[in-house]
C-alpha cells in the first residue's frame, strides 16, 4: 500500500522553520493540485465507502435502504469471512516472519568485511523492482506441476504436488512468493540499520570477550530492534494489501477459498458479486486495520525520536 | 563502511550463504530467461531446459508483435508503452505536486496550513486498495475509465513523497532563507535557485521508488482498464496465463522478461540514490 | 555610509518577552559590538535590524529613513551568518554575486564587483570552487565577500567567528576590523565572546535579559561597568565581588570580611548601613604585609602571571592575579587599593558613583 511502503511521520517531531516567507495566495496555489486530488480521489471515495457500508440494495438493485450496522454484523457472523480473516493472519504473519528472518540473515552477512560485499549487496537489492504479480508468475514457472522445473521434480519424486488442487500447498506457494519479493526491501533497511550501529559499541563488546554469535544476539539484535519493528509493521501492511497481485496471479484465492485474503474477498464481493454494501463494509474494516497499524507505528517512532 | 561484526572467522561460510541467497533470487529469473528462448512445445512438455535455446528472437518478436494467442492480437509492445507512460507519469506527477505542496507547508505560514498538512498526511491511511470501489466509482462518474488520466491521476496524490520533501526542507538551514531574503529573492526565486537544486538527490531517489511503484501497480489498473488500449504489461502477462491449457508459456516468459527489465534497470542504474532515498524516507 | 537609530525596540514571542525596550544610536562608519550571554536578546536585536523579525514595538531608522515595516531586501543591508549560509550548489563567485543577480545588475558589473571583493579578501583563486571545497576561514571570507559586493549601508555580523578554531578566530577578528575600517561601513557585530567584543568594537552594547545594560566604549565598560552584571561579564578572570555596607556617612565601606575601606573618589549617596557590593578586578588586588589574610586554595601558574584562588576570613572567595610566579605559603595577606574599587548597590546591582 503506502507507496514506498510505510512511512514514519517524517520525523514529524513538531519541527518548524523559524524563518518563512510571507504570503497566502502562493502557498495555497502550490497546495492546490495535491489537495484537489486528495479530496476527489481520497476523501470523497473514503466517505462513500463509509456511507455505503451502511446501505443495502434490494435483490433487483432498484431500492437502496439504510441498514445500520447490518452489513458489518452479517460479515462478522459469516463463518467464511472469519475463515478469510484467519487465512489473512496466517498468511501475513508467515510472509512477514519469513522475509524478515531471511533478510536479516543476509544483511548481517553482507555487512561483514568480506570480499565482494558490494557485489552481494547489489545482487540482493535489485529484486525490489519485481512486481508482486511478476513474482507470482516466476513461482508458477518454477512450481507449476507440469511446466515448472521444481513442481515436476516433486511429482516425479513421488510427492503429489499441485497447488491448484491442494489448499495447503496453495497457501505455501503464495506465502513463499510474497515473502520472496519482500526480502530485498527488508534487506536494504537492515543494512542501513546495521551501518548506523556505532562501531565503538561492538569493539567494547569484543574487548569484553563476547564471541560473534553472542555479540549478535546481545548487541546487534537489540540495537536493530527499532528497524525490525518498523519493518514488521510495513511487512504486515504489505502482506495485507499489496499481495493482491500475488494471489490473483497464482491462485485467484483458491482452491476453495483457501488462499483468499480480506483484500481479495473485498475485490470479489465488489467486482464479481456486485455486493457493494458488503464490499464497502469490508473496505471500512480494512481502513480500520491500516489506521490501527499506522497509529501503532507512529506511537513507536515518536517514542524512538524522543529517547 | 564499518561492519558491526567485523571480518568473519569463517569467510567461506559467509560466502556460501550469501551466494545461496543470490541464487535464490537469480534462479527464477534465469529459468524465465532460458524458457523465453525455447519453443512452446518444449516447455509445454515440461522438459524445462537449463540452458538457452534457439527460439529467443522469434519468441520476443511474437510477444512484442501479436502477443499471446490467449489475448487475441494484443501485442506486448503497446502494453510496455502503457506501463512506461503510467510509471513515468505517476513518478513525475507525484514528485511535482508533492514538491509544491511540501514547499507551501514548510516555507509559509498561512491560515489552514496545519489542516492542509493533516489532510495530506491522513491519506497515508487510505491506500488505494482499501478504497478501490468507491474510487472506481468516482473515476467512472468522471468518465475516466479506460483512460490514462483515470489510470494515473488517482495514484498521484502521495503523502509519502510530500513527507519526504517536507522532512528534507526542514533540514535546509534557516540562514539560507534569511540570506535569500537579504538578497531580495522571493519565494519562487528561492524555490527555483536554491531548493530545487538542493533537492536533486531526493528527487532521484523518489523517482526510482515511484517509477517502480507505478510500473508494478496491479489492482488499480485491473479495475480501471477493461480495454486493450490502456492495458499494462503486468496485467497483460497475468492474463496470458488465464486459460491454463492453451497457455503459450514461451510467450508468457518472454513477456515476463520484458515486464521485468525496465524497473530492474532503473533500480540497478540508480542504486546509490535509491538506497539512500528509501532508507531516509522511513526515518 | 549611514547611521542607524533604534528606539524603544521591544520584541515578544507569544508570552515570552525577549527585548524590553532598547535604544541605540550608531554613527556613520561606527562598529558596534552587541555582546552578552546566550538568551540575552542580542541575536533578536540584530534580526530586528535585519528585518528578519518584526518588532512588537519601537522603530528602526537607517540613515534617517524608517525601515521598521520594510522587507530585509528593501533595507539596503548585508549580513554575515554564523554558519555562513553559503549555497552548497553554487560556486564562490555565484554565491557572492547571487544578490546582485537578483537585483538585475548587468553581468559585467557583477563580475567586476565580485573580482574586486575577492581581491580585497585574497580569495581570487577560489572563485570557481564550491563551498564544501573550502576551509572554515575561506568560507568565512566568502561570506564576507557576499556582504561586501552588495555595497550596503549597514553590515550585520551574527557571531561570524564562532565556528572557527581559536587561532583562526584571532586572525579573522583582526581582518574583519581592518576591512571594516577600510570600507568605513557602519556595522553591528553580535558575539558572546568578550575578547572579541573588546577588540572589535568602537562601542559595546552589553545585553542582559533583554535590556542594554551598558552602551559605551570598551575601555569605559571595563573601567566603569554600569552594574554587577557588566562588571562580571567583561574581564578575565572575572571581577571579585565582596559584600559590604555603607559607612562613615558614605565615605567608606565596611567589608563583611572585616576591614573598612575609604573610597578614593569621594562619598557615595545613601544611608549608613546600606548593603553594597564591592567589586575589584583580580589584577588589582595587591599583596601587602598588613593586608587581610587570604587562605590560598588553588594556584594556577600561567607563565608570565599567576592566578590564585582563595578565601577570606568570612569565607568569601577572592581571586588574585599576580605578575610573576606564586609566592610561597598557605596564606597571602592582600590589600584592596581604594582607587580600584567598584561600588554597586546590593539591591539592584547598579553602579554607585560619588554623588
Amino acid at each position: 500500500m503506502l507507496e514506498p511502503p510505510g512511512q514514519g511521520p517524517g520525523g514529524a517531531a513538531a519541527l518548524e522553520r523559524k524563518t518563512v516567507f510571507r504570503g497566502v495566495a502562493l502557498p495555497l496555489l502550490l497546495l492546490a493540485p495535491q489537495l484537489a486530488i486528495t479530496l476527489v480521489f481520497f476523501f470523497w471515495p473514503a466517505g462513500q465507502a463509509v456511507w455505503s457500508a451502511f446501505l443495502r440494495q434490494d435483490a433487483f438493485g432498484i431500492r437502496t435502504m439504510f441498514v445500520g450496522f447490518e452489513n458489518f454484523s452479517d460479515l462478522l457472523a459469516d463463518p467464511l469471512y472469519l475463515e478469510t480473516a484467519q487465512n489473512t493472519l496466517v498468511f501475513s504473519a508467515s510472509v512477514a516472519l519469513l522475509s524478515l528472518a531471511l533478510a536479516m540473515l543476509l544483511a548481517v552477512l553482507a555487512d561483514r568485511q568480506i570480499r565482494g560485499a558490494a557485489v552481494y549487496r547489489t545482487l540482493l537489492i535489485w529484486p525490489y523492482a519485481i512486481a508482486p504479480a511478476v513474482a507470482a508468475v516466476l513461482w508458477i514457472f518454477l512450481f507449476h506441476p507440469q511446466v515448472g522445473l521444481l513442481g515436476r521434480a516433486l511429482n516425479e519424486a513421488g510427492l503429489p504436488w499441485d497447488y491448484r488442487l491442494n489448499g495447503g500447498q496453495a497457501m505455501l506457494m503464495v506465502i513463499l512468493a510474497a515473502a520472496w519479493k519482500q526480502v530485498s526491501y527488508n534487506f536494504i533497511f537492515f543494512l542501513a540499520g546495521l551501518q548506523s550501529i556505532p562501531k565503538s559499541v561492538l569493539e567494547a563488546a569484543a574487548i569484553d570477550g563476547a564471541r560473534p554469535m553472542r555479540r549478535f544476539w546481545t548487541i546487534v539484535f537489540p540495537l536493530l530492534s527499532p528497524t525490525t519493528f518498523f519493518l514488521l509493521v510495513v511487512n504486515l501492511v504489505y502482506a495485507f494489501f499489496e499481495t493482491f497481485g500475488v494471489i490473483d496471479a497464482l491462485t485467484k484465492g483458491g482452491p476453495a477459498k483457501s488462499t483468499e485474503t480480506l483484500i481479495y474477498r473485498a475485490y470479489i464481493d465488489g467486482r464479481v458479486n456486485l455486493d457493494l454494501g458488503a464490499s464497502s463494509a469490508q473496505s471500512v474494516i480494512l481502513m480500520l486495520v491500516v489506521i490501527g497499524l499506522t497509529v501503532i507505528q507512529f506511537r513507536f517512532i515518536e517514542r524512538r525520536v524522543h529517547y | 563502511m564499518q561492519s558491526p561484526l567485523g571480518a568473519p572467522r569463517a569467510p567461506w561460510l559467509t560466502h556460501a550463504i550469501l551466494i545461496a541467497g543470490v541464487i535464490l533470487f537469480a534462479f527464477p529469473i534465469w529459468i524465465v530467461l532460458v524458457g523465453s528462448t525455447h519453443d512452446a512445445a518444449t516447455i509445454g512438455r515440461g522438459e524445462v531446459p537449463l540452458l538457452p535455446g534457439g527460439h529467443g528472437w522469434e519468441n520476443y518478436l511474437t510477444a512484442l508483435g501479436r502477443g499471446s494467442s490467449v489475448l487475441a492480437g494484443l501485442g506486448v509492445g503497446p502494453m510496455l508503452v502503457n506501463s512506461l507512460v503510467m510509471a513515468l507519469a505517476v513518478a513525475i506527477g507525484k514528485i511535482v505536486i508533492s514538491f509544491a505542496s511540501a514547499y507551501a507547508v514548510v516555507f509559509f505560514r498561512f491560515p489552514g496550513r496545519m489542516l492542509a498538512f493533516w489532510a495530506i498526511f491522513i491519506t497515508l491511511m487510505l491506500p488505494v486498495e482499501v478504497r478501490i470501489f468507491p474510487t472506481f466509482k468516482v473515476v467512472s462518474d468522471l468518465g475516466l475509465v479506460n483512460t490514462y488520466a483515470g489510470l494515473i491521476v488517482p495514484l498521484i496524490a502521495s503523502a509519502t513523497a510530500t513527507l519526504l520533501f517536507r522532512q528534507f526542507f526542514l533540514t535546509i538551514p534557516d540562514e539560507f532563507v534569511e540570506a535569500a531574503k537579504m538578497d531580495g529573492a522571493g519565494p519562487l526565486r528561492f524555490l527555483w535557485d536554491v531548493v530545487l537544486p538542493l533537492s536533486r538527490t531526493n528527487m532521484a531517489a523518489l523517482f526510482v521508488i515511484l517509477f517502480v511503484y507505478g510500473w508494478n501497480q496491479y489492482l488499480w489498473p485491473l479495475l480501471v482498464t477493461t480495454s486493450a488500449e490502456v492495458e499494462t504489461v503486468v496485467i497483460g502477462m497475468v492474463k496470458m496465463i488465464g486459460g491454463e491449457a492453451n497457455t503459450e508459456w514461451n510467450i508468457v516468459m518472454a513477456t515476463c522478461v520484458l515486464s521485468l527489465l525496465p524497473p530492474v534497470a532503473v533500480v540497478v542504474l540508480m542504486q546509490r540514490w535509491f538506497v539512500k532515498g528509501l532508507t531516509e524516507t522511513e526515518k | 555610509m549611514a547611521t542607524l537609530e533604534v528606539s524603544g525596540l521591544r520584541k515578544a514571542f507569544g508570552a515570552t518577552r525577549v527585548l524590553h525596550g532598547v535604544d541605540l544610536t550608531v554613527a556613520d562608519g561606527e562598529m558596534i559590538v552587541i555582546v552578552g550571554a546566550s538568551g540575552c536578546g542580542k541575536s533578536t536585536l540584530l534580526r530586528l535590524v535585519a528585518g528578519l523579525e518584526t518588532p512588537t514595538e519601537g522603530r528602526i531608522l537607517i540613515d534617517g529613513r524608517d525601515v521598521t515595516g520594510l522587507e530585509p531586501s528593501e533595507r539596503d543591508i548585508a549580513m554575515v551568518f554564523q554558519n555562513y549560509a553559503l549555497y552548497p550548489h553554487m560556486s564562490v563567485a555565484q554565491n557572492m554575486g547571487y544578490g546582485l543577480r537578483i537585483r538585475g545588475l548587468p553581468r559585467v558589473e557583477i563580475a567586476r564587483r565580485v573580482d574586486e571583493a575577492a581581491k580585497l579578501l585574497g580569495i581570487e583563486a577560489l572563485l570557481d570552487r564550491r563551498p564544501r571545497q573550502l576551509s572554515g576561514g575561506q568560507r568565512q571570507r566568502v561570506a564576507m565577500g557576499r556582504a561586501i559586493v552588495r555595497e550596503p549601508k549597514l553590515f550585520l555580523f551574527d557571531e561570524p567567528l564562532s565556528n572557527l578554531d581559536a587561532k583562526l578566530r584571532v586572525q579573522m577578528r583582526a581582518e574583519i576590523r581592518r576591512l571594516q575600517q577600510r570600507l568605513g561601513v557602519t556595522s553591528l557585530f553580535v558575539t558572546h565572546d568578550q575578547v572579541e567584543a573588546m577588540t572589535l568594537g568602537d562601542r559595546l552594547v552589553v545585553m542582559h535579559q533583554g535590556h542594554a545594560a551598558q552602551v559605551a566604549t570598551p575601555m569605559e565598560v571595563w573601567a566603569k561597568p554600569a552594574d554587577t552584571y557588566v562588571a562580571g561579564f567583561i574581564g578575565s578572570p572575572a571581577m571579585n565581588f565582596l559584600e559590604a555596607t555603607l559607612a562613615e556617612n558614605g565615605a567608606a565601606a565596611a567589608l563583611r570580611a572585616g576591614p573598612v575601606l575609604r573610597f578614593a573618589d569621594g562619598p557615595r549617596p545613601g544611608e549608613a548601613g546600606m548593603p553594597l557590593i564591592l567589586g575589584i578586578r583580580p589584577e588589582h588586588v595587591q599583596p601587602a604585609a598588613e593586608g587581610m589574610p587570604l587562605a590560598i586554595e588553588l594556584v594556577e601558574p600561567l607563565g608570565s602571571e599567576t592566578v590564585l584562588h582563595g578565601s577570606l576570613a568570612d569565607g568569601e572567595a577572592l581571586v588574585v592575579k599576580l605578575a610573576g610566579p606564586a609566592p610561597g605559603g598557605a596564606t597571602l595577606p592582600v590589600a584592596l587599593p581604594p582607587a580600584a574599587l567598584h561600588v554597586f548597590r546590593q539591591t539592584d546591582g547598579a553602579r554607585l558613583d560619588p554623588g
